[in-house]
């Protein structure tokens, strides 16, 4: 299998400085968020890569950056033979574009309420100047509603109809890669399954490959067919589904999966994880996660892990083995 | 059940509106007992919150308590005049609600709204309230509580800010916890922080929790018994083992099967085909009959009376034998 698309070193800095005359009256510094830091990652074509993180890990960042609605502080991202930050040629950067769709997690602010679907789902064809007749019609039948459907407007539809006409917007341009941020996570349990069942089914249709990004690792547990873990904008493991929830090898993915609550886990008495994510704008040297960490030594205070292969993951942890 | 803290005899909530009545909570019974955590789960509009407000007599006219009882240690209380209820918020039932910030006033200190909430409810000095707060906090983990009672809410994180809305809502020693949605704004690792606080606080006190939330996990992890809404009405309620474990009503069955955490290696999710009606448009008999895979005849004509042991309102429950006990 090739890789579809190829992360390398990304990074990504937010200037929050206070305004310029606030600095210069009160004496303050620039400041500087990292949201991203040094990530990189190949998503094969055809399957499922899933960003898991909590909030301010930078999962969704990265998604921007991979379908150009924020531009890398550094760090490439190529997709096919293209990288989107040093290439010039515009007809090669549109056809790579255009190959590229993204789902949102709110599908109630994801849909203009003054166009109607069948305008919402042509206009990434319509754009190009390119024939959409009947477009709308078919591609609703695909994502389990009716043709009819095309001449109402969003909000004549509940969330879970809603997320599937953002679905077929997303597919008229006919797209290798579709990124998704969170997509069910303003869904019903019920009507969750019925999405999810729905993507997996045209994942195997149109051969599609999916970025997944998720805060919920039961979603991602069922969806991926691997997983990426974030926090505070480092990878810190990556592994396939049944080796990351068997075996975690990094503390952090560890943390995560024990604090997950279980069906099964009646009365279960946990050890709740210490301490809180730590403040991004100054993050704690070396790895970001040793002052939680129950294993962590002195080199993890100074030094900053690698990631490196351990078995069949990828880990950023000096000690995993 | 002894020592009831909270009993909800037939519920009903009324909402008029131009073109009709909704009724989002439908003749809901329940009791919680002291020291008991009763999980109420359901999908979005099932009512679980407008039960909730209910007891604490937040409705947002026009909706209103138009039939059934609530009683809080033996006393009636959804008939009170707003002025006595007023009272027993905060002393005889405390809140937690989903958003940490919009339960906290951004203008006072954290102190002073734990001592102001004491004096208000207890008959204690104010140097008392003010050594009671610190402990408060310290109690649910704040770190350098002496030093963080001067501290406004916008200098806390959203976990520590939810325990902060924790202490408030304990401070004056309730008798009864609604908890709303207490972590869906959390992450994950703060959100076991935040729920072994309360398990661990209402078992010491003895205090009555009614822990309202969609997540599955966390009513298996934190209650004693669930109840199950759907549409407004109770589908099913029982010790939370047995129904995870084996549903009686096809409802909760469907809402089991479809979470990713019950689906272990299967390739497709089981789903629940449709949608929750809208509160207007509720089908004739069992609300649920129209996705049903069991539905008869009967399932359409009459609301289903509660089963004889009590768990599940269906006319045509799964049989327990036939799931193999886990």
């Amino acid at each position: 299998m090739s890789a579809l698309i190829s992360v390398s070193e990304l990074t990504r800095i937010f200037d929050v400085s206070k305004p310029w005359l606030n600095r210069v009256l009160e004496r303050l510094p620039k400041r500087f968020l990292t949201a991203v830091s040094d990530v990189s990652f190949d998503v094969d074509e055809k399957t499922t890569y899933a960003l898991v993180g909590e909030s301010g890990s930078g999962k969704s960042t990265i998604g921007k950056m991979i379908v150009g609605l924020l531009p890398p502080s550094d760090g490439h991202v190529t997709i096919g033979e293209v990288d989107l930050a040093i290439e010039r040629d515009k007809q090669k950067i549109d056809q790579a574009r255009r190959e590229i769709q993204m789902i949102f997690q709110d599908p109630y602010a994801s849909l203009n309420p003054r166009w109607k679907v069948r305008a919402i789902i042509n206009e990434p064809v319509a754009a190009r100047g390119e024939d959409t007749n009947g477009l709308a019609e078919r591609l609703l039948e695909q994502v389990g509603l009716s043709a009819e459907d095309a001449d109402k407007y969003p909000h004549e539809f509940s969330g879970g109809q809603r997320q599937r006409i953002c679905i077929a917007r997303a597919l008229s341009s006919e797209p290798k890669l579709i990124v998704c941020d969170e997509p069910t996570s303003a869904l019903d349990v019920s009507v969750q399954a019925q999405v999810l069942n729905l993507m997996s089914d045209l994942k195997d249709e149109f051969g599609l490959t999916y970025l997944f990004i998720s805060h919920d690792l039961t979603v991602v547990q069922h969806m991926a067919d691997k997983i990426g873990v974030l926090y505070l904008g480092r990878l810190v493991e990556e592994a396939a589904p049944g080796d990351l929830f068997e075996n975690p090898r990094h503390p952090y993915t560890q943390m995560l999966l024990a604090a997950a609550p279980k069906m099964d886990g009646f009365g279960r008495e946990v050890e709740p994880p210490k301490g809180e994510i730590p403040d991004p704008i100054n993050p704690p040297s070396g790895c970001a996660f040793h002052p939680r960490c129950p294993i962590a030594v002195d080199r993890c205070k100074a030094e900053r892990p690698k990631i490196r292969q351990v078995g069949g993951s990828r880990v950023a942890c000096h000690l995993a083995e | 059940m002894s020592n009831t803290v909270l009993s909800i005899r037939n519920l009903v909530v009324d909402i008029p509106t131009r073109h009709a009545v909704l009724r989002p909570v439908d003749n809901v019974s329940y009791d919680i007992a002291a020291g008991e955590i009763l999980g109420v789960v359901g999908e979005s509009g099932a009512g679980k919150s407008m039960a909730g407000n209910a007891v604490i007599g937040l409705l947002n006219r026009p909706a209103h308590i138009s039939g059934g009882e609530i009683w809080l240690n033996g006393n009636r209380i959804d008939n009170l005049p707003r002025e006595k209820l007023r009272r027993l918020r905060g002393k005889d039932m405390g809140m937690v609600f989903q958003d940490p910030l919009t339960s906290l006033n951004p203008l006072l200190r954290i102190g002073d709204q734990l001592t102001e909430t004491m004096l208000t409810h207890l008959d204690i000095s104010r140097s008392e309230a003010e050594k009671r707060a610190v402990a408060a906090l310290e109690e649910v983990g704040i770190p350098a509580a002496a030093e963080r009672v001067n501290s406004y809410p916008h200098e806390f994180s959203g976990g520590m800010r939810q325990r902060v809305v924790i202490a408030l809502a304990l401070c004056a020693e309730p008798s009864l916890i609604i908890a709303d949605e207490p972590t869906t704004a959390l992450d994950v690792s703060v959100q076991a922080q935040i729920i072994a606080l309360l398990k661990r606080l209402c078992r010491q006190r003895g205090t009555a929790v009614m822990l309202i939330t969609h997540d599955m996990g966390v009513i298996a992890e934190a209650c004693d018994r669930v109840a199950v809404m759907y549409a407004g009405r109770l589908a099913e309620l029982g010790p939370v083992r047995e129904v995870i474990q084996n549903p009686r009503h096809p409802y909760t069955d469907g809402l089991m099967g479809s979470t990713p955490l019950a689906s272990k290696g299967q390739k497709r999710l089981r789903q629940i085909p449709g949608s929750m009606p809208r509160l207007g448009r509720l089908p004739a008999g069992c609300a649920f009959n129209p996705r049903c895979p069991k539905a008869q005849d009967a399932c359409r004509i009459d609301p289903p009376p509660t089963m004889e042991d009590g768990r599940a309102a269906c006319l045509y429950p799964i049989e327990i034998e036939k799931k193999v006990p886990a």
